[in-house]
């Protein structure tokens, strides 16, 4: 495999030189801006994602490369019919690294093994997204300047967010992090997340469904939505939605350095009173994303 | 019931009862020239009851789809009517076109030309997970 496809092939030590040359990137963006002159890289987008696929292209842009690609399916040879194999074939012909966002799991990985070039997974469907997850990392590293010793708490739909079973994967590699789940019992952490990734490491981790009891403990709350979609019916749904939004009001109990992060979009889960706060890091994520894409995109060029 | 011995061939034996006739599925026997008999439900002394299947042909086998039947069977290779080999076949890492993704939402759903792969993730609990989306077999 030349690319990243999911989180779990980087080891802890690749994760933190990822997150070393970010950091060295944002304190010194003038040394990489010319880093990959004449490099491309082409966004394969065959759903919509304007946030994932512009911070892609801004993360080669600021390197000094160039950008091609199309940015939904019915745009590109797709709609005719092409396989994966096949496109990622040609556009290999074209481009120096691939990021492709697909709605159907695996799509990444297919192309990939026939790309001869590599290919970043930029989402397939609800399976995985790993430059998200390392966007959150070098989110909690700059806010609490490590990865260990912490309490994380993950908020809101455990069960089919992919962000959380992804950060939950890395973060539980890094020594002394506890976990908190809270989650309405509808949405609670699948058990193969537990066994295959909690119980195997030894990670530490209670489940919850109180948002408010949680909060004092937590050193990082990263929230997510619960879609309407997920609930058995309406009742249940409106029942339950207060509990996991996040207000300026539950916050009081919070420690003033707790880290709140989001993946976004944000729909109601997160009050807008909260973004003044100054835990609050959604939006810094977002810039930590392009970052962390850029020290992604040299490693796998294998420019220094 | 009697079989008779067969003098050159294989015999698959303690295949777990009811597996034969997957077994003669994915192996492809029923492609096959030569004689093929299907015992079902033999009395066996470790099993209970077991199924067994005698092949009147050397032929290769797909050890890796027998190991994922089940680890117990037992292939004897015979020749001039005697046992000249005994394998035992082992939980094979990775399956190919043996058994098949039906997750809706897998790359294999829509692209028919690509493998079904599946890796042994849990040897313990023998669970195998598809390459492209981790579905469990």
């Amino acid at each position: 495999m030349n690319g990243l496809i999911d989180i779990q092939q980087l080891s802890v030590s690749e994760i933190d030189e990822l997150i070393g040359v970010a950091e060295d990137i944002i304190a010194n963006p003038e040394k990489y801006s010319q880093k990959l002159k004449g490099k491309k890289i082409a966004t394969l987008f065959y759903e919509p994602s304007t946030r994932t696929r512009l911070s892609f292209e801004s993360a080669m842009l600021e390197l000094g490369g160039s950008v091609i690609g199309f940015s939904d399916s019915d745009s590109s040879s797709a709609s005719k019919g092409e396989s994966v194999a096949d496109t990622v074939r040609v556009i290999s012909c074209f481009a120096d690294i691939i990021a492709m966002r697909h709605p159907k799991e695996g799509a990444p990985l297919v192309a990939d093994m026939y790309a001869t070039v590599p290919v970043i997974n930029a989402g397939d469907g609800g399976h995985y997204h790993p430059t998200q997850t390392l966007a959150d990392l070098l989110t909690i590293k700059r806010e609490k300047g490590r990865l260990t010793d912490m309490t994380v708490g993950l908020c809101g739909d455990l069960k089919f967010g992919r962000t959380v079973h992804s950060l939950l994967g890395a973060m539980s590699r890094y020594s002394g992090v506890d976990f908190i789940l809270i989650s309405p019992e509808e949405l609670k952490i699948p058990e193969s997340v537990k066994t295959d990734i909690l119980d195997r490491r030894g990670s530490s981790y209670v489940e919850t469904a109180s948002l408010t009891e949680a909060m004092p403990k937590l050193d990082i709350l990263y929230m997510t939505r619960i879609q309407r979609e997920r609930f058995a019916s309406e009742d249940d749904y409106q029942r339950l939605k207060d509990s996991y939004i996040l207000t300026a009001d539950k916050l009081k109990d919070a420690k003033e350095d707790m880290r709140i992060l989001h993946p976004l979009p944000r729909v109601n889960e997160i009050s807008v009173d909260v973004d003044s706060d100054p835990r609050a890091c959604y939006f810094k994520q977002v810039l930590n994303g392009k970052f962390i894409r850029m020290a992604l995109i040299l490693k796998l060029l294998g420019v220094k | 019931m009697t079989i008779d011995a067969i003098t050159n061939g294989v015999v698959i034996d303690h295949i777990p009862a009811g597996k034969a006739m997957e077994l003669y599925r994915v192996l492809g026997l029923e492609d096959m020239d030569c004689e093929v008999a299907i015992i079902k439900n033999a009395t066996s002394g470790k099993m209970g009851k077991k199924d067994i299947i005698k092949i009147s042909s050397v032929i290769d086998l797909d050890f890796d789809i027998l190991g994922y039947i089940s680890s117990e069977i037992t292939v004897n290779i015979i020749k001039d009517g005697k046992t000249v080999e005994k394998r035992h076949p082992e939980l094979p890492q990775t399956l190919k076109n043996v058994i098949f993704c039906h997750n809706p939402r897998c790359i294999t759903s829509i692209e028919q030309e690509l493998s079904h792969v599946f890796t042994l993730t849990d040897p313990e609990n023998k669970v195998y997970r598809c390459i492209y989306c981790d579905t469990r077999a």
